[in-house]
């Protein structure tokens, strides 16, 4: 494995990928990653995800990976060139990468693809995903009862489906423990920039806000909260070394034992096309990093939550559940359905925010 | 601390190292040299200077090895440019590309530790003063480092032999190396001085803004720095004004979005820019004036005829 050279231009991405030959008996699973894989976050989750890889099927795999792979057309060459280097399966690991994974797989059927977090498939392409939201529904619930000023702020990268979810699952958390609890919600355009995001973060304290959460991929948020003495939750990874008083808890992304199973079965020649992985906390796809800086009450109730959500008994997207215009979205006890939820492009009633399109 | 004080120290943050790397930058292609490589540079000063204060203990030192890693990085480039006379937008560009690499390597064993925050200034009774005492008396020294460098850079182009001296290589590197000026001297300093500025930029994003080392910290900030000196005419103080503006309408927009206007976040998103180069190129649209700033041999390879 060799250290790829972050590249703003596909040429030199292409170039990074070329890998040294292999033996024979060995596999290869590759990896594209939106960020570097030092990001603190959603990436290094990832990156995690493959050490794991390495260390429990190293002798029989081999891993490679892109790091910082612009979402469009860079990654379809990107992933093209994965195809061609003669990698088994390729995990695109960003929404963005949707279309582009779609579009090689259907040039390369001998090799399979696993897209992150998206909703399309093929014969050799599968989707996989983690419910965020149980975990955003938990730090909601947190989020309203440690809260003085009754106000949270989430900062939001782009407007897509699990974004959605993560801001409605974390309101209906909120206003379970109290129904007049309000969001303020900013979209910084981007995943991985410390700068904007810590500049988002002081903006919404300045406006009374006194939690944090964002959607976002650097600790800076975190780092912000710490400095200004207010409370906030990690997210992809355990950010408590940013935010030794602040991190209340952080939702935890476990990829690796998901990455072991999928090229265990490629190994195994049981790996199907077609399908859709959507773990959550049950499966451990996810988890919650140690509940900290809140009084023990409150820790135990958050750990009361996670146990309903692991057994099922509590579906944080169950009726009754308003839209944000006033209609009703679910009925009394009725609950979202997965296609739904994948494609959510509408706020829950008490989101302070206008859905960009 | 009043809301208003907070966002005026908010815009002050954000606007500090676009102003620092531009000034840099401004003395550079003033010279007639076109470094494109800022972003790398930049990201190196963010890396180094967060690995020396990490190693050392100390910020001032982190400082300091932000300055010298962004002059580190220009000299390679002053070589490959002024003295092998490689075209310099593709050797700019690599720059960039080295830069982003390398600091990734670099800092890897600093992603997640604990990184040093400059102290601010805290001077009693004025830097308590409403609405000002904070911005004008109880920021980081980079902060008065940028003011005092936009100050200096002015009167140096503008009020001494040496800075007229700058930018007639700027204007006609045949014609001042016929007067018997040392261009290749000249441009070595100029591009020098141009990588402390972006590297004490970095600095400033490892150590001031978000004190801590991620990847690619600078996400951009380089290639609108480089921008600014464009839109600005090569002229310091409307660099200040451009780079205050770009600050103040990214940090208002993101107020404008948690306030819950319904406007497209997209559109917010891309104000900063809109605004910028809209303002500085109707105070800039005199093309005489214009003509005239701009350096003419901007970017064209100098090789002394002996």
């Amino acid at each position: 494995m060799r250290k790829t050279l972050l590249g703003l231009a596909a040429a030199a991405l292409a170039l990074s990928v070329s890998a040294p030959a292999i033996a024979q008996d060995k596999i290869k699973a590759c990896f594209v990653y939106i960020g570097p894989k030092t990001d603190g976050g959603w990436t290094q989750a990832h990156d995690i995800g493959r050490q794991l890889v390495d260390k429990e099927l190293g002798d029989k795999v081999e891993t490679q990976y892109v790091e910082s792979v612009p979402e469009g057309p860079d990654a379809e060459r990107v992933i093209e060139r994965f195809a061609r280097s003669g990698c088994a399966i390729v995990f695109t690991t960003s929404f963005g990468y949707m279309d582009q994974t779609i579009a090689v797989a259907s040039k390369f059927p001998d090799v399979k693809f696993e897209h992150a977090t998206g909703y399309k498939t093929a014969e050799n392409v599968t989707s996989y995903n983690s419910r965020f939201y149980e975990g955003r529904y938990i730090i909601g619930q947190i989020a309203a009862k440690m809260s003085k000023t009754g106000v949270a702020g989430y900062i939001a990268s782009f407007p897509v489906p699990e974004v959605v979810q993560g801001i409605n699952a974390f309101t209906l958390g909120a206003q379970s423990v109290n129904p007049d609890f309000k969001l303020k919600v900013i979209w910084v355009n981007t995943w991985h920039d410390a700068g904007k995001e810590a500049d988002a973060a002081k903006a919404l304290i300045d406006q009374g806000v006194d939690i944090l959460t964002q959607h976002t991929d650097s600790a800076a948020p975190m780092q912000i909260a710490e400095e200004r003495g207010i409370k906030a939750f990690g997210q992809a990874f355990d950010q408590i070394q940013a935010g030794p008083n602040a991190q209340l808890t952080a939702i935890v992304d476990t990829w690796g034992p998901y990455y072991v199973k999928r090229i265990q079965a490629v190994l195994d020649g049981t790996w199907k096309g077609g399908e859709a992985t959507w773990d959550g906390l049950a499966e451990g796809i996810l988890e919650m990093a140690p509940y900290t800086n809140m009084p023990d009450d409150m820790k135990a109730a958050a750990e009361e939550t996670e146990a309903k959500i692991k057994s099922g008994e509590l579906k944080p997207f169950t009726g009754p559940i308003t839209k944000q215009d006033g209609t009703e979205w679910l009925k009394e006890g009725e609950s979202a359905d997965d296609p739904t939820l994948l494609g959510l492009n509408f706020y829950v009633k008490g989101v302070d925010d206008k859905l960009p399109n | 601390m009043g809301i208003a004080e907070s966002i005026l120290l908010t815009i002050a943050t954000a606007a500090t190292p676009l102003l620092i790397a531009a000034m840099g930058e401004l003395v550079v292609e003033r010279s007639g040299v076109l470094n494109l490589g800022v972003e790398g540079m930049m990201v190196m000063g963010a890396v180094c200077g967060f690995a020396a204060a990490a190693l050392t203990g100390s910020p001032w030192m982190g400082v300091f090895g932000g300055i010298l890693a962004g002059v580190v990085m220009s000299l390679l480039f002053a070589f490959l440019t002024l003295s092998i006379a490689t075209n310099q937008v593709a050797t700019g560009l690599s720059l960039t590309l080295l830069g982003l690499g390398l600091s990734g390597m670099i800092g890897e064993s600093f992603v997640g530790s604990a990184g040093r925050k400059l102290p601010v200034l805290d001077l009693p009774v004025l830097s308590d003063l409403p609405l000002v005492g904070r911005l004008v008396f109880g920021q980081d020294p980079i902060f008065y480092m940028s003011i005092a460098l936009t100050l200096g850079v002015s009167w140096f182009l503008f009020r001494t032999r040496a800075g007229l001296t700058l930018r007639s290589i700027g204007d006609s590197h045949s014609s001042a190396h016929a007067l018997g000026i040392s261009v290749i001297g000249y441009r070595y300093l100029a591009v020098m001085f141009g990588g402390a500025c972006a590297g004490l930029a970095g600095a400033h994003l490892s150590l001031v803004y978000t004190p801590q080392w991620v990847e690619n910290m600078t996400a951009g900030r380089g290639w609108i720095a480089l921008a600014l000196v464009v839109f600005a005419s090569w002229r310091p103080l409307r660099v200040l004004a451009g780079a205050y503006l770009f600050g103040a309408v990214t940090i208002g927009q993101l107020h404008a979005q948690a306030l819950g206007f319904g406007i497209p976040s997209q559109l917010l998103s891309s104000l900063p820019y809109l605004a910028t180069i809209v303002v500085l190129v109707l105070i800039s649209r005199n093309r005489r004036l214009t003509l005239m700033n701009t350096p003419a041999s901007l970017g064209q390879p100098f090789v002394p005829e002996r």
